[in-house]
């Protein structure tokens, strides 16, 4: 226990010490919220009533897509989880760590948006608070896992940019941030339910918000949470402790197992 | 045998075509320093990285303490202090925590006092990265002895260390061995490795060369004594002159370099030729064969003396 708290606590100070890092949890995502803030609540009027479970979004993609994958591959190819073996560092602490200290990287910033969202922006405040944080947790978990998987995947930094790109970018057009998903075309509406952030969004507003949800946002839930486990267990199943003793059989393709509960839902709830 | 710490047996490891080692055996008895030996590619850092679990044989078996590295790696990371050919960390990790980061996983308190003793006592709070190369590596020295290890493996510890680091390390290294450590050091330094190892293998193409003690290796090679002799005329270097028991004869700089089967003739018969060609005596040494002339002999056949100069 000891072991995992040094551990713990040394990943979280390098989310603070490391200045890339620092900026992908906390200099881009809070400078992003005060920019939307004051640009968007004007120019938008639907804006203000999500815009803090929307800037929390933003700020867990950057911390988990943009931020987490990184140190895994430079890490896996730079030697650092060979030493780690070598002293006894279970794989699956080498998973779980990042994710738990992304998680109080998120909520962190998420504090400070949300009781900062209403005085200063006019924000809608959450209704129902326990859902707030239960959506917050477990949209964080999903998104810290599927950042780590990325990171295990991926070959080199290259292939996490597209990776996360290929998340990050639609997500912040299509996947309910600005523009609520039932205002979309059917087409795009379909094509958003491939994203993380649509199910979110979608559950923040029919349970914490008080709003209409595109759709029962129960599923919502079960769609983000399936896809949070599938991720987190590919993580350890498809981990490699460095780039040269790849373990065999182990078919990274099996990531987009996760997926596969985004994919379902598109199909039956894009309808 | 009862005190034999590392066995190795018939380890084979193969890369796609390629055949990194080829069936190698050798044992490493307890509190002995053991030299791996070779030339770039001769299969010392998989040997290393397969006893330390991180590669997995194609054939043969490794056992540390009767522990195989690759199937009981649990019960091996507290057996084992190991300091990679590359050091290995985080760059925004600082030695202190480095220390408190691998000894929790070790289950031992912080050493701190082995970060003073290897000079890292005011660089604790630096980051890694901001470190010297020689620094970083004596860093991976302390990590690897900080749990007190019974068996230390050292991959080039001393690559890239200045003359006061590479001393400060051998003294380490001895004074593990006088505490019972076992240590297993590949290293391409032959004066190293002649200095500080009790018995070593000479590693050549993934098969085991030689083996045995510095001085037994360098007893059964060739026997060539090394006679370099300068004279002030440099009546040597226009004519070499033919001498008993000398094998070969190379002129470098401003010595005549001559082997020598039995030196006792030798070197009475150059200082008679000096004398008879009125010219004198500026510099003569006589050397017995080193490791490296060994080791040359061994690794590079085919070149002039086994590559000797």
């Amino acid at each position: 226990m000891t072991a995992f708290f040094h551990h713990f606590m040394y990943d979280f100070r390098t989310g603070l010490r490391d200045k890339s890092l620092l900026l992908m949890n906390y200099l881009f995502p809070l400078g992003f919220y005060v920019l939307m803030g004051l640009l968007m609540t004007g120019l938008n009027p639907t804006f203000a009533p999500t815009m803090i479970p929307a800037m929390i979004l933003v700020a867990m993609m950057a911390c988990t897509l943009l931020g987490l994958p990184n140190p895994v591959v430079e890490s896996r190819e730079a030697g650092i989880f060979r030493s780690f073996k070598i002293n006894g560092v279970p794989a699956l602490s080498i998973v779980t760590i990042p994710v738990l200290s992304s998680f109080v990287h998120i909520i962190l910033v998420s504090i400070i948006i949300t009781f900062t969202a209403g005085p200063f922006f006019k924000a809608g405040i959450p209704a129902n608070w326990g859902y707030f944080v239960l959506i917050l947790l477990l949209t964080a978990f999903t998104m810290a896992s599927l950042g780590m998987l990325i990171g295990v995947v991926s070959p080199n930094s290259r292939a996490i940019v597209l990776f996360s790109q290929t998340i990050f970018l639609p997500s912040m057009i299509l996947g309910g941030l600005m523009i609520p998903s039932n205002m979309l075309p059917t087409s795009l509406y379909r094509i958003s339910l491939l994203l993380p952030t649509s199910y979110a969004m979608n559950a923040w507003r029919g349970l914490a918000f008080g709003m209409a949800p595109t759709f029962d946002p129960r599923w919502a839930l079960l769609v983000l949470l399936s896809s949070g486990v599938i991720a987190f267990a590919m993580a350890i199943y498809l981990f490699n402790w460095d780039s040269k003793n790849q373990r065999s059989g182990h078919n990274p393709f099996l990531a987009l197992l996760t997926l596969l509960p985004f994919v379902l839902g598109a199909i039956l709830l894009g309808v | 045998m009862k005190d034999d710490v590392v066995l190795v047996k018939d380890f084979r490891k193969v890369y796609g075509d390629t055949v990194a080692v080829d069936g190698i055996s050798f044992e490493v008895h307890h509190g002995e320093i053991f030299g791996l030996l070779g030339p770039n590619g001769a299969g010392k850092t998989t040997t290393m990285e397969s006893l330390e679990g991180l590669r997995q044989p194609s054939s043969g078996s490794l056992r540390i303490f009767e522990v195989d590295p690759t199937r009981q790696p649990k019960s091996l990371h507290n057996m084992i202090g190991v300091q990679l050919q590359s050091s290995s960390l985080p760059g925004s990790m600082t030695p202190h925590e480095a220390m408190e980061f691998f000894c929790a996983y070790h289950q031992v308190t912080p050493r701190d006092d082995l970060l003073e003793r290897l000079g890292l006592g005011d660089k604790k709070h630096s980051q890694f990265s901001a470190l010297s190369t020689g620094l970083q590596r004596r860093l991976a020295l302390a990590l690897a002895i900080a749990h007190d290890p019974p068996v230390v493996l050292l991959d080039e510890p001393t690559a890239g260390l200045d003359v006061g680091s590479r001393v400060e390390l051998h003294e380490v290294m001895r004074e593990m061995r006088a505490k019972g450590t076992t240590i297993i050091l590949a290293t391409h330094d032959m004066a190293e490795a002649e200095k500080m190892t009790d018995r070593v293998a000479i590693l050549l193409k993934g098969k085991i060369a030689a083996t045995g003690s510095p001085t037994q290796l360098t007893a059964t090679g060739n026997g060539l004594v090394k006679i370099s002799v300068s004279s002030e005329a440099g009546s040597l270097l226009q004519n070499a002159g033919v001498f008993p028991a000398v094998s070969q004869q190379i002129i470098k700089d401003e010595y005549v370099i001559y082997y020598s089967h039995e030196a006792g003739e030798t070197v009475p018969a150059i200082l008679d030729s000096l004398k008879t060609q009125d010219d004198r005596l500026v510099d003569l040494r006589v050397e017995r064969p080193s490791l490296e002339d060994r080791f040359l002999e061994i690794t590079q056949p085919d070149l002039p003396n086994g590559g000797k100069s």
